[in-house]
């Protein structure tokens, strides 16, 4: 086999269309366990959350979670799904030390919720994520492999398993294939990610955290040249934040256009994600085709949601991300595409609180698509964690419409704040930054400018008083900045007149 | 005063609630009875005498204290060793669980250490109840104590020849495919499956999930029917469990031992009552429907066409299932442990362990369900036998409309003995032909001895309405008016 040389994304794109699919999974925050009362905070000392039933010990039964079954319902709703009237648990029969019962009970061909839609936007652009079913299944143990140099099974000295995850609820959510989306594949794979947990967190079901592993993504990726069957799909899993799901795409994109470019033929596989390097690699694979031997789970009865029940969920449901972006745009007095931009930024809520705690709409907004931004982009974070409160950010601007602090002196103020010195009246005060509005100390400094400026300043004397914005700079120069321009303004107008 | 061991278990609770025995004597009398003949029967894997004279101290302090004590308080019991006993080995006569001790006590166990039953051990098996005869035992088989190179039953021969050897007057089966009941007929005892849902599974080792039923084992049908009111009932902790209330089993007894089934319409499984059953077997069966047409009972024969199809059916089901249930016996969290020298890797070790931990019998099993449930077999086996699933119960429904309960010898043939059907499979798995349906069905039966063919028991099988517990009890104990308890051979030296 002879190494490609790996083409670029326009080109890849160029010659190939893509089909992508994800399957997402979500750890729902339930108090107990999918099928016994074990707890299910995270973090705990390993096997001290488990009980005969969660353990897999012989003779023990489970009982079906009503509060997970009604979190997935929900989230069915909130995805525009139709939820079966009548449905069973089926075990995923495979053997793996971190599953108990060597069997996952999950579901098969009766998934609880099917057929319904997610609407993304990208630059003003709706691309609908169809949604193929929602599932409910159980969680497995973690493994933790020592002695060995990679962390995985191979090389491992021994191997120890901790079941405080084993039972605990998860959600699969599944898309279908998503064809035609050309060049916008890679954004639409993360809009619809980012739309998933905003709505599962609208929902109050999860925590959505992908870096703590209570949402996980899997990406299906396959090309095709136009006009041409669809080609064999990837799966790529490792995928743990919003970013890794782009760029796990546009990689995998670019990979299997190299193959196909080359005449090598793409093998159906699951492959890794790279945090570091942004490309996958294959996973290990398996000597023989898996047979889960999935049937019906004889020891839970069906699961029957009364009709009901499941319009009382329906009609209860909390305003969705779409349904609140429409509603605050036009309360922000912004348009859609703007909105987008914000959604797209991680900023709704944030500015959201910054408003409650007393800013302008215009103010938040500002500072959290400016310079937030700017600074969340530039270090690589999440805005939310820019290090900055939505309450700082009122204060700050709160200072700024007080006149205590002009624009450059609030970034510096903000500079600070971000640095970890305290509350912006922290940093004024540690940095001496506040605006100088006090007329006998400018007044100095106004004369100051007016004795080195006599052409400017007899220009005004003339009347040309748009000549005065130069002894401004002036005197701001003097004052490093701490002047309020608009008392400077004044003061040598009142002088010079 | 009179050999405690050889009276009924109402009997035992009688005395020990006057005061004219103790607990602890009886449990006494029964553990020496036990020392003295299980050598030869074989009936217990795990003998817990301490745990039994314990409780029966505390049935005993409680009487003492003027506490009203349970219609069974007192009473010893043996329990199947496919049942969670809390700190007691628990190893469904397998090797991979070979001293394992669970930490939690199945519901049935809950229930009856609640109701102050003393529980004297653990009773031998098929090993995880895959058999007709105990002789697929990991410890060795349990002998019948009508003839001791016989086989007493299976997969619950332990339990059914613990009573028969009268080491103890109450024992808990459980039937998957006529585990409970075979062994009653081919042991003289009584023996019955509640309805699929009517007693917990909680802590019942799993064979068969949709077909697994513990139940009562006794020498006569009230006692059965006291043990069966003491476990029976809904089970939070098991999802299977019908939560409606356990019908009146006691009241039914009491009225069916008056011998008047006047108004009582038998539906005799056509299919059941011809060629297939030894003749010896079927002239009892038959003298036996004649003893209850006397007592004011209609017969009628019904024809029940599906139940030909049920032993295919339930041998692609039970396997199926339990080729999941057993697949948790890896070596990696409990039991068993073969191979693990630092230079195999898992699954060479989880192979071995279960090569050296599982017999020949749950094997073969767990290969067969293995298959029927591979893609592209699925529908063939598994999904073509729950279609006979629904045509078996639909055939019981159908009779159900017409006749009050159903009847049928409970198995083919009398004892056989040991090593005669362990080459070909399919003979052994002919002994649940008759028990068989009613699993695939949900519903309960019973079985009742009806007297002797060449000098062994035979056994009469009541079939009801899944629910209808009460009206299987009735028949059967009318039954027992008429042709009396059977006595087995006392096994005195």
């Amino acid at each position: 086999m002879t190494t490609t040389a790996l083409p670029t994304y326009e080109d890849a794109i160029a010659h190939y269309e893509p089909v992508i699919g994800l399957e997402t999974h979500v750890e729902l925050g339930t108090n107990t366990k999918m099928f016994c009362g074990c707890p299910t905070e995270f973090g705990a000392e390993p096997n001290t959350q488990v009980c005969p039933v969660c353990l897999g010990l012989p003779g023990a039964l489970p009982v079906a979670n009503r509060a997970a079954i009604e979190a997935t319902i929900r989230i069915g709703l909130a995805l525009n799904c139709d939820i079966a009237p009548w449905c069973r648990m089926a075990r995923k029969n495979y053997f793996y030390p971190d599953m108990p019962k060597n069997f996952q009970t999950s579901q098969y061909d009766e998934p609880l919720c099917v057929d319904g839609y997610v609407d993304v936007q990208i630059d003003g652009e709706t691309f609908r994520v169809e949604i193929e079913r929602v599932h409910l299944e159980e969680d497995t143990g973690k493994s933790l492999h020592v002695g060995g140099a990679t962390g995985r099974i191979h090389g491992a000295t021994e191997s120890l398993v901790d079941y405080n995850r084993a039972g605990i609820p998860l959600v699969e959510i599944v898309t279908k294939p998503v064809p035609g989306l050309g060049a916008r594949a890679p954004e639409v794979a993360k809009a619809y990610v980012t739309e998933l947990r905003d709505i599962i967190r609208s929902l109050d079901v999860s925590d959505v955290r992908m870096e703590q592993g209570s949402m996980r993504c899997d990406v299906n990726t396959s090309l095709n040249r136009p006009g041409d069957e669809w080609g064999t799909r990837t799966e790529t899993k490792n995928v743990n934040s919003l970013r890794s799901v782009e760029r796990a795409v546009r990689s995998e994109i670019i990979r299997q256009a190299g193959l196909l470019t080359g005449g090598t033929r793409i093998f159906q596989e699951t492959r890794h994600f790279q945090e570091t390097t942004g490309d996958t690699r294959p996973g290990r694979s398996k000597e023989t085709a898996t047979d889960y031997r999935y049937f019906p789970e004889p020891d839970l009865v069906p699961i029957a949601p009364d009709t009901a029940w499941v319009a009382e969920l329906k009609a209860a449901l909390p305003e969705l991300p779409s349904v609140k972006r429409a509603r605050l745009a036009e309360e922000w007095g912004i348009s859609a595409l703007d909105m987008q931009s914000v959604a797209n930024a991680g900023a709704i809520e944030l500015i959201e609180e910054t408003i409650a705690a007393g800013t302008s709409a215009a103010g938040a907004r500002k500072w959290w698509m400016g310079e937030l931004a700017r600074r969340a982009n530039e270090s690589g974070v999440e805005l939310a964690a820019v290090g900055v409160t939505p309450a700082q950010v009122a204060q700050l601007q709160g200072l700024v419409d007080e006149g205590k602090l002009n624009d450059k002196l609030a970034r510096q103020v903000l500079e600070g704040v971000v640095a970890g010195e305290g509350d912006p009246a922290a940093v004024i005060e540690a940095r001496g930054l506040g605006v100088v509005s006090d007329t006998g100390a400018l007044t100095a400094a106004v004369d100051e400018a007016i004795a080195a400026n006599p052409d400017i300043a007899a220009k005004i004397r003339d009347g040309k008083v748009a000549a005065a914005g130069a002894l401004v700079g002036a005197v701001m120069k003097t004052t490093r900045g701490q002047a309020d321009a608009k008392t400077v303004r004044e003061l040598i107008l009142a002088r010079l007149s | 005063m009179t050999d405690v061991t050889r009276m009924t278990a109402a009997q035992v609770a009688g005395l020990i609630s006057s005061g004219d025995a103790s607990a602890v004597e009886v449990a006494t009398a029964h553990l020496d009875r036990i020392a003295a003949v299980d050598e030869r029967v074989h009936a217990f894997l795990h003998v817990d005498r301490d745990g039994a004279l314990a409780a029966a101290r505390a049935v005993d302090e409680k009487r003492a204290q003027g506490e009203e004590l349970g219609p069974l308080a007192g009473v010893p019991v043996a329990v199947k060793d496919v049942i969670a006993t809390r700190g007691i080995p628990t190893t469904a006569a397998s090797k991979i669980l070979e001293g394992w001790k669970p930490p939690y006590d199945a519901t049935v166990v809950e229930r009856l250490r609640a109701a102050g039953t003393v529980m004297l051990g653990k009773t031998n098996m098929d090993e995880f109840a895959m058999g007709s005869s105990t002789e697929y035992s990991a410890y060795g088989p349990t002998n019948n104590p009508w003839d001791l190179g016989r086989i007493p039953g299976g997969s619950g021969g332990g339990s059914a020849a613990s009573l028969a050897a009268y080491e103890a007057p109450l024992a808990i089966g459980t039937d998957t495919g006529g585990s409970i009941r075979q062994p009653g007929a081919v042991t003289g005892t009584v023996g019955a499956k509640p309805t699929y849902g009517g007693t917990s599974r909680y802590g019942l080792i799993a064979f068969s999930s949709s077909l697994d039923t513990p139940g009562p084992c006794a020498r006569n049908v009230e006692d059965a029917a006291l043990l069966h009111s003491v476990i029976a009932g809904h089970d939070v902790r098991d999802s299977t469990s019908i939560p409606q209330p356990v019908p009146d089993v006691v009241a039914a007894a009491r009225l069916g031992a008056t011998g008047d089934l006047t108004g009582v319409k038998l539906g005799l499984v056509k299919e059941f009552a011809g060629e297939g059953a030894e003749p010896g077997v079927l002239a009892a069966f038959r003298e036996s429907v004649e003893a209850l047409v006397k007592l004011g009972a209609e017969v009628v024969e019904v024809s029940c066409p599906h139940f030909e199809y049920a032993l295919p059916a339930y041998y692609l089901i039970a396997p199926s299932e339990a080729s999941s249930n057993l697949a948790r016996f890896d070596g990696v969290r409990y039991g068993l442990r073969v191979g693990d020298d630092g230079n195999r890797s898992l699954e060479e070790v989880m192979s071995l362990t279960r090569d050296a931990g599982f017999g020949p019998e749950v094997k073969r099993r767990i290969i067969l369900g293995t298959y029927a449930l591979s893609s592209g077999y699925y529908d063939a086996y598994y999904g073509q036998a729950q279609k006979v699933r629904t045509l078996i119960t639909r055939d019981f429904t159908t009779a159900f409309e017409s006749v009050d309960v159903l009847i049928s010898p409970t198995t083919p043939f009398v004892a056989f003995p040991f090593g005669s059907r362990t080459s070909d499979p399919y003979q052994m798995y002919l002994a649940d032909l008759y028990t068989i349906p009613t699993n695939l069905y949900g519903g309960p039966a019973i079985s009742v001895p009806c007297g002797l063919s060449e000098g062994l028991p035979v056994g009469f099988q009541v079939m009801a309405p899944t629910m209808a517990d009460d009206r299987m009890y009735r028949v059967a104990a009318a039954l027992e008016s008429a042709v009396g308890t059977l006595t087995p051979p006392t096994l005195e030296a």
